[in-house]
């Protein structure tokens, strides 16, 4: 049986000082196990939705909080942010704003360390961990000076390390080249498949994600106007008015459908959109 | 416009960071550089405009080394937009932050308010004229680093990955700048690891790869060539990969296109 790992309830949040909610009546219900993107326009909620599920908000960020955020069980409210921390594990966009210590197992331990964890279980999850991102042999190197795509492998890590059950990421890739980008984004699924973190991901190349995802979710000013499998988000037009900007090849399938040609559900990938051309007789 | 002779940059650590480039990029061009992380693509941007200087070699801005001028009045002429927005905002205000500029560059009073409008309005910043930039989201810094920079106007603008955290409203703002620029004269260098808005542009590409120049040639010859691609560690944008499984001589160059010659076929 599955078990919702975030349940959201009527939420809706303003940061102090603002006027304008950046969160609105928000309900969203996530299981083990899934992975969910999340895309919309800049500035629409999607880091304040983030922030809501780690504890930044509302313990660190303040503001006018209603409604109800639970993750795995806990009212995240009622709960200080080093439990919470244990349980959700964070990736920034830019690796440099995350990782800072003079090597590589210092910057995963940091954590640990952090919430005082015993010696033995720290050098064990350590072990662990580097050896889950394939960082063994860079264990003693300074951070700054790996590659940018081994830089989010550390953050990953660093996040990995606490055994969260649920792993959220906000824009992992925008900073990397895009093999790099596919790199991290197959690690997230690997992630994913072998330990059943459920994964939380914020991104707007839509073409790198949407065929690992079993979730795509649209904000739109606060308020989630799309929630569904990403095929059937994306063949939605009304979504590309609040920003989403669609890959290609499902812009593609959406003009043919405009002629007469329809691809149902929309392919995700080219060869399974020349499969489904074929199919259709073209 | 921009010329590079035989560069070579070494940094102080020893990393040989650009080796022998020989580039010349004329004022009204578009081009586009793509390649991996660490490829030498923003060290190449930096000279541009006087911020780094050749160890070997010399980098000629409407004939004028780098070495034997300014980087502020190089900059007038090549404005360069960094990557990460945090190491170019400081100002107090989004519209002080495009002020300071137009100050600096001695524009007058009345120069300076109407320019400083007309980007908080193009950019969708006006609502944010008071906030401190370093308290806008990612996508909102980006913008007002473009704002800024724009402002003043220069010959060629160069922006380093422009479309990180930017929906796609802000990218289609983006290819009006670009085209309006062009309208203008102007010339536009960007550096881009989101093939999927380089594609479209169908614009001369230089692939970089370990500080060198792979090629120089037009998007379609590029995008088509998978070798090269795997060498410098980039994908094809989707619509190239389609034209390659489809074996198509002329790769489809949009989605307009596309749609056009897929049904045209049967």
């Amino acid at each position: 049986m599955t078990r919702k790992i975030v349940v959201i309830r009527n939420y809706s949040f303003t940061y102090e000082g603002s006027r304008k909610p950046a969160i609105r009546d928000v309900n969203l219900e996530i299981e083990e196990g899934e992975i969910v993107v999340i895309a919309g326009a800049s500035g629409s909620g999607k880091s304040t939705l983030l922030r809501s599920l780690n504890g930044l908000i509302p313990h660190v960020y303040k503001g006018k909080y209603r409604g109800e955020v639970w993750v795995d069980g806990m009212l995240v409210k009622e709960t200080p942010t080093y439990i919470l921390a244990t349980k959700v594990g964070f990736v920034f966009q830019n690796p440099e704003n995350q990782i800072f210590m003079f090597t590589v197992e210092r910057d995963v331990a940091f954590g640990l360390e952090n919430l005082g964890f015993p010696r033995d279980e720290m050098i064990k999850r350590v072990e662990w961990a580097l050896d889950l991102l394939g960082l063994k042999k860079l264990r003693k190197r300074a951070p700054h000076e790996l590659s940018d795509g081994q830089k989010q492998r550390v953050a990953i890590a660093g996040a990995i390390v606490l055994k969260p059950k649920l792993l959220v990421l906000d824009e992992p890739t925008s900073l990397l080249d895009p093999e790099t980008a596919y790199d991290v984004v197959g690690l997230v699924k690997e992630l994913n498949e072998s330990l059943g973190l459920t994964v939380i991901l914020v991104e707007h190349r839509l073409e790198l994600v949407s065929s690992i995802a079993t979730r795509l979710i649209v904000i739109n000013e606060g308020r989630i106007v799309g929630n569904d499998k990403p095929e059937r988000v994306l063949s939605d037009v009304n979504l590309r008015k609040v920003g989403l900007s669609p890959p290609p090849i499902v812009d593609l399938q959406v003009e043919l459908r405009k002629r007469g040609i329809t691809i149902d559900p929309i392919a995700l990938d080219i060869d399974e959109f020349l499969r489904e051309l074929d199919k259709v007789g073209k | 416009m921009i010329k590079f002779e035989s560069v070579t940059f070494i940094r102080p650590n020893g990393v040989v960071a650009l080796r022998d480039i020989n580039l010349e990029i004329e004022k009204n061009e578009l081009v586009t550089i793509v390649g991996a992380n660490g490829a030498g693509k923003t060290t190449l941007l930096k000279h541009m405009n006087g911020l780094l200087k050749p160890t070997k070699g010399r980098v000629l801005i409407d004939g004028v080394d780098t070495r034997k001028t300014s980087v502020a009045s190089l900059s007038k002429k090549i404005g360069l937009v960094f990557q990460n927005p945090d190491h170019q905002l400081f100002s107090e205000s989004v519209e002080t932050e495009i002020v300071f500029g137009l100050k600096n560059f001695g524009f007058d009073e009345r120069e300076i308010k109407r320019r400083t409008e007309e980007m908080l309005e193009f950019f969708g910043l006006k609502e944010l004229r008071d906030r401190a930039p370093l308290t806008l989201s990612g996508g909102e810094k980006k913008r007002l680093c473009i704002a800024a920079v724009l402002a003043w106007d220069p010959d060629v603008l160069v922006l380093d990955e422009p479309t990180v955290g930017q929906d796609l409203q802000n990218r289609l703002k983006l290819y009006e700048v670009i085209n309006e620029l062009r309208e203008r004269g102007k010339g536009v260098i960007i550096v881009s690891h989101d093939i999927e808005f380089l594609w479209p542009l169908q614009a001369r590409t230089i692939v970089m790869a370990d500080g060198r120049i792979l090629k120089d040639g037009p998007a379609y010859e590029v995008f088509m060539d998978k070798g090269l691609l795997k060498a410098a560690r980039i994908r094809q944008p989707q619509l190239a990969e389609l034209s390659t499984k489809l074996s198509l001589n002329f790769p489809f160059k949009g989605v307009g296109d596309a749609v056009e010659r897929l049904l045209g076929d049967g």
